[in-house]
């Protein structure tokens, strides 16, 4: 089963036009900036939006001449948007209770759901009694209890403050892993959520699809400037350690487990091009930052308005053309890459 | 600054409501209001009002509903032609009324020779007139109070598997209830005070056309005395409704 769409819209001077595949079980994660289509895409995939023309399919069965509640597609938006006369098991069972179930079997589905989501004891909590972050959960069971063949996933860590978002983030990723039967369908402007819970990626700039392919692969070696301007990262994969990431040759970065990261676990180290320092390789001075990287300029590529260094370590640094011009950097230059330990986030692999 | 005028618009309000109590003989009052000829006007605009706000409710929601969710040509022309009722004196509305009901009007002429129903002036009338001036109210305070709320919770609810039908059941129209409330009220409140349209449109006959309003307008004219006991109960009715009902909206303070 694949979820199949191809999906053509015009909204006055906007043109969108995309095509790709979604395998069961699998996450597409759709990056790119506010205004480059991503939430009319989500639209013409629930049907709330009219596109042009779409050819959206699931398995053979065609979704596109199907009314939004009819297509079985569940939608988490970063508005947990919870209905607000109906208590929390209530507003999950909604979605069973719509689908022909009866009240009791709802309310014990909608019971499975919350635990599913450890909102458990949220039962009987109206909207208004939730945090952000528990109303996001409860929203997650909602969209999961109907059991939709399509899941939409709108920014859905956008809205919650930096304590809530890992343990969402955590949860999303479990949950998602579990299905074999789903395709879901990501959209995010950060890429660091995409790397969490996405298998692969489609970068989208002004309704077009500029890049494509694995997760890991688009954001650690963007093959367009655009990618490496909105979503390159640099990636460090090995093995999760206390404080941090043992690589495969024996090298540590020093770097802040996420929530759910396991020691002894394949794990991820991330961090942002703007947060590696560059350093003439002779300065004997390490400073605080815990990383630090011997190596050697590859290339010196210009992204608007910054620079970006590439090296030979695979990693790649963010300056102004000022600060090139003052270290001389070119091809070739030896320089030693610094990076706090504090920018440096480490996740366990999907 | 602001003291001034904020007093004397209250002044306004209030000091005719002085006026008339202090024109009230006192010693009359009690005989004047359980007088039969009061209380089957009284019971008459009770139960009039009733069943108009009912009417605006049965048909008010899904206006509201269908103005402010459906996007075509002509919906902001159709939105002014609802709020007509309010603008208009309500005698051109009783006139009006009787042009389309009456036995000449085109509808009325229809009614009286295939079924022989006569409207003009039966209790049929008042509440037909009183629904005509009062739906605009509920229906106002409806549909802005969708188009605040947006049709996000709707959208949700459609993705979770709800036809439409089920979308209004179970989301609309719970999440309307407060509104519809403070609609209803004034709805209610604007049908007991109901008077140029009634009186044109079904007259003023004892214990089937003549409400409150009419029988005040009535005694004026011959007991004054009596018009002004009559008055004090209209008064008490109409503080009742407002504090019993108590409308949310009104008070600047929903949800």
């Amino acid at each position: 089963m694949t979820l199949h769409a191809e999906i053509e819209l015009v909204r006055g001077s906007f043109e969108l036009g995309v095509e790709f595949d979604v395998p069961a079980g699998s996450v597409l994660a759709i990056l790119g900036p506010n205004g480059s289509g991503k939430s009319s895409l989500l639209g013409s995939l629930s049907g709330l939006l009219r596109p042009r023309r779409a050819t959206i399919t699931f398995g053979g069965r065609e979704l596109h001449g199907l009314a939004p509640h009819a297509r079985a597609v569940g939608l988490l938006s970063q508005d947990p948007l919870l209905f607000p006369h109906l208590s929390a098991v209530d507003n999950v069972a909604f979605s069973p209770r719509s689908k022909g179930a009866g009240r009791a079997q709802a309310r014990e589905i909608a019971h499975r759901w919350l635990a599913e989501v450890d909102a458990e004891g949220l039962a009987d909590r109206k909207p208004s009694q939730l945090s952000g972050g528990q109303a996001q959960r409860v929203a997650i069971a909602r969209a999961l209890a109907g059991e939709p063949d399509l899941l939409l996933l709108d920014e859905p860590l956008a809205a919650l403050d930096v304590d809530a978002a890992p343990a969402i983030r955590g949860l999303l990723r479990r949950v998602l892993a579990g299905n074999s039967t789903r395709a879901t369908i990501l959209v995010t402007h950060d890429p660091l959520d995409a790397l969490a819970l996405a298998d692969h990626v489609l970068v989208m700039a002004s309704g077009h699809a500029v890049e494509r392919g694995p997760t890991r692969e688009v954001l650690a070696a963007p093959r367009t400037a655009f990618t490496a301007r909105i979503a390159g990262l640099n990636l460090i994969t090995g093995t999760a350690v206390e404080d941090g990431l043992r690589t495969g040759d024996g090298r540590f970065v020093a770097g802040i487990p996420a929530k759910d990261t396991a020691l002894g676990e394949p794990a991820v180290a991330v961090f942002a091009p703007s947060a590696v320092a560059v350093y003439p390789a002779e300065d004997g001075h390490p400073g605080s930052p815990r990383n630090t990287v011997v190596t050697a300029v590859t290339a010196v590529e210009p992204h608007g308005p910054i620079i970006r260094l590439r090296t030979e370590a695979g990693l790649s640094a963010d300056l102004t053309p000022a600060a090139v011009a003052d270290l001389g950097l070119e091809p070739g230059t030896p320089v030693r890459l610094s990076i706090k330990a504090t920018a440096v986030a480490v996740y366990p692999i999907v | 600054m602001l003291w001034i005028p904020a007093a004397a618009a209250l002044a306004l309000v209030v000091l005719p409501v002085v006026g008339l109590l202090v024109r009230t003989d006192l010693t009359r009052l009690p005989g004047l209001i359980v007088s039969t000829p009061s209380l089957t006007a009284l019971r008459l605009s009770l139960e009039t009002a009733a069943v108009s706000t009912l009417a605006c409710i049965v048909l008010g929601v899904p206006l509201a509903v269908v103005l402010a969710r459906s996007s075509f040509r002509g919906l902001r022309v159709l939105r002014a032609i609802v709020l007509l009722p309010l603008v208009l004196p309500p005698v051109v509305g009783g006139l009006a009324l009787l042009y389309l009901l009456g036995r000449k009007g085109f509808l009325g002429y229809a009614l009286s020779v295939a079924m022989g129903v006569q409207i003009p002036f039966t209790t049929t009338a008042v509440i037909i007139a009183q629904t005509f001036v009062a739906m605009p109210f509920l229906v106002v305070s409806l549909e802005g109070a969708l188009r605040n709320a947006g049709d996000a919770y709707e959208q949700v609810a459609a993705t979770l598997g709800a036809k439409p039908w089920t979308v209004f059941r179970r989301v609309t129209l719970p999440l309307l209830l407060p509104a519809l409330g403070s609609g209803a009220v004034l709805s209610f409140a604007r049908a007991l005070g109901e008077f140029g349209a009634t009186i044109t449109f079904a007259g003023s006959l004892d214990g089937v056309t003549r409400t409150l309003p009419l029988a005040v307008y009535t005694q004026a004219e011959s007991d004054i005395d009596s018009a002004v006991a009559l008055s004090l109960l209209l008064i008490v009715v109409a503080v009742v409704v407002i504090a019993v009902a108590r409308p949310r909206a009104l008070e600047g303070n929903p949800s």
